[in-house]
């Protein structure tokens, strides 16, 4: 009955894992306003993930979050960066020029906030998923950490 | 050079303290062989860097110090660690000599060349008249952006962050080509833990005895 060593660090990060996730995307999306940004964003998302590895174990971390989707993600986050450059090139401007992508005049801001987000949400899911990828390398080749480690 | 006499004197001090807590670790690391405590001081190193970046007003740097120094290389430093032996090899009494007098040089001449630096905010210097203060202007009108940090990243300097993206992205893809994905070594290593009992997840009662007792 008595064979959780850690119930209070388990009990403390389920409690501030949501806060975590919920502060990457405050940084995320309020990037435009104060600091942050993508690149802080998912580092901390990764982190996140990487706190429920260390406290519940790499196995139960790789079935929430499979290796699989994280390098997945990194490809797709480096997808959606370039595909909005190419977006602005079909729209018939320059390469990640985001005045082009819905024909506006200067002085109008709606292409510039769409594409900034555009990009953002690139550099979330590409440094998110290559940190996830790193540290499911290095952690998926010691089984459990154990305690005399600490 | 000046900038520090004039400006107020407990900024100054939060400054010297911070710099000095950073020099006290930096020395600490070099001195210490316990790889795991040389992993925890490089995350404190990085906390202490971040706060001063903060007192500098270099917010989004702070930023990024604490949560890819503290947070992500600490723990990516950690599972390395896990890797290899516990402790660094001794070294010789004279292999640190020619470290020392490298270091000591490069030391002599960032501080000979810290007497040509502006001071901190000189509203003269190279970095606040140029590109810089071109940007600050004419932000509002380009991007009706409020945080110039992020219309410098990702629009007047779009193709710096793709080419930053990429190499993130290419980083994790030289760690996965380099060190696997990690799921094949994992569940070789359980399958394993699953014939031996005793560590890992214990399946019979004799077992779960022997955990508690360890």
């Amino acid at each position: 009955m008595n064979d959780d060593h850690h119930v209070i660090l388990r009990v403390v990060s389920k409690m501030l894992l949501p806060v975590i996730i919920m502060f990457a995307f405050y940084t995320q999306f309020h990037g435009d306003f104060g600091p942050g940004g993508g690149f802080q964003a998912g580092i901390i998302i990764a982190v996140g993930v990487i706190l429920y590895a260390l406290v519940f174990g790499v196995p139960a971390a790789m079935r929430a979050v499979p290796p699989v989707f994280t390098r997945s993600l990194a490809a797709i986050g480096v997808i959606i960066y370039a595909g909005v450059g190419y977006w602005a090139l079909l729209q018939g401007g320059n390469y990640l020029e985001y005045q082009a992508l819905f024909h506006e005049p200067p002085g109008e801001h709606h292409g510039q906030h769409v594409g900034i987000l555009l990009i953002e949400l690139g550099v979330l899911c590409g440094v998110a998923g290559a940190m996830l990828t790193i540290f499911y390398a290095f952690a998926g080749r010691v089984a459990e950490i154990r305690d005399k480690d600490w | 050079m000046t900038g520090v006499l004039e400006g107020d004197i407990g900024m100054a001090l939060v400054n010297i303290l911070l710099l000095a807590v950073l020099f006290v670790v930096a020395i600490a690391i070099a001195r210490l062989r316990s790889l795991f405590a040389i992993v925890m001081l490089s995350g404190i190193y990085s906390l202490v860097s971040a706060t001063w970046y903060v007192v500098v007003d270099a917010v989004d740097v702070a930023f990024t110090e604490a949560a890819v120094g503290a947070g992500m290389s600490t723990v990516v430093l950690l599972g390395a660690m896990l890797l290899t032996s516990r402790t660094a090899k001794p070294d010789k009494k004279f292999a640190r000599l020619g470290p020392l007098l490298v270091v000591v040089a490069t030391g002599v001449m960032l501080i000979y060349a810290t007497v040509d630096l502006p001071a901190l905010g000189d509203p003269n210097s190279p970095v606040n008249t140029g590109v810089g203060l071109q940007q600050m202007q004419i932000n509002w009108a380009d991007t009706g952006i409020p945080n110039v940090v992020t219309s410098v990243l990702g629009s007047y300097r779009g193709f710096d962050t793709l080419g930053e993206t990429t190499v993130v992205f290419l980083a994790g893809l030289a760690v996965a080509l380099l060190l696997g994905f990690g799921e094949r070594s994992l569940a070789v290593s359980i399958r394993r833990e699953g014939k031996s009992p005793g560590r890992g997840k214990p399946s019979t009662p004799a077992a779960k005895k022997e955990e508690d007792a360890s």
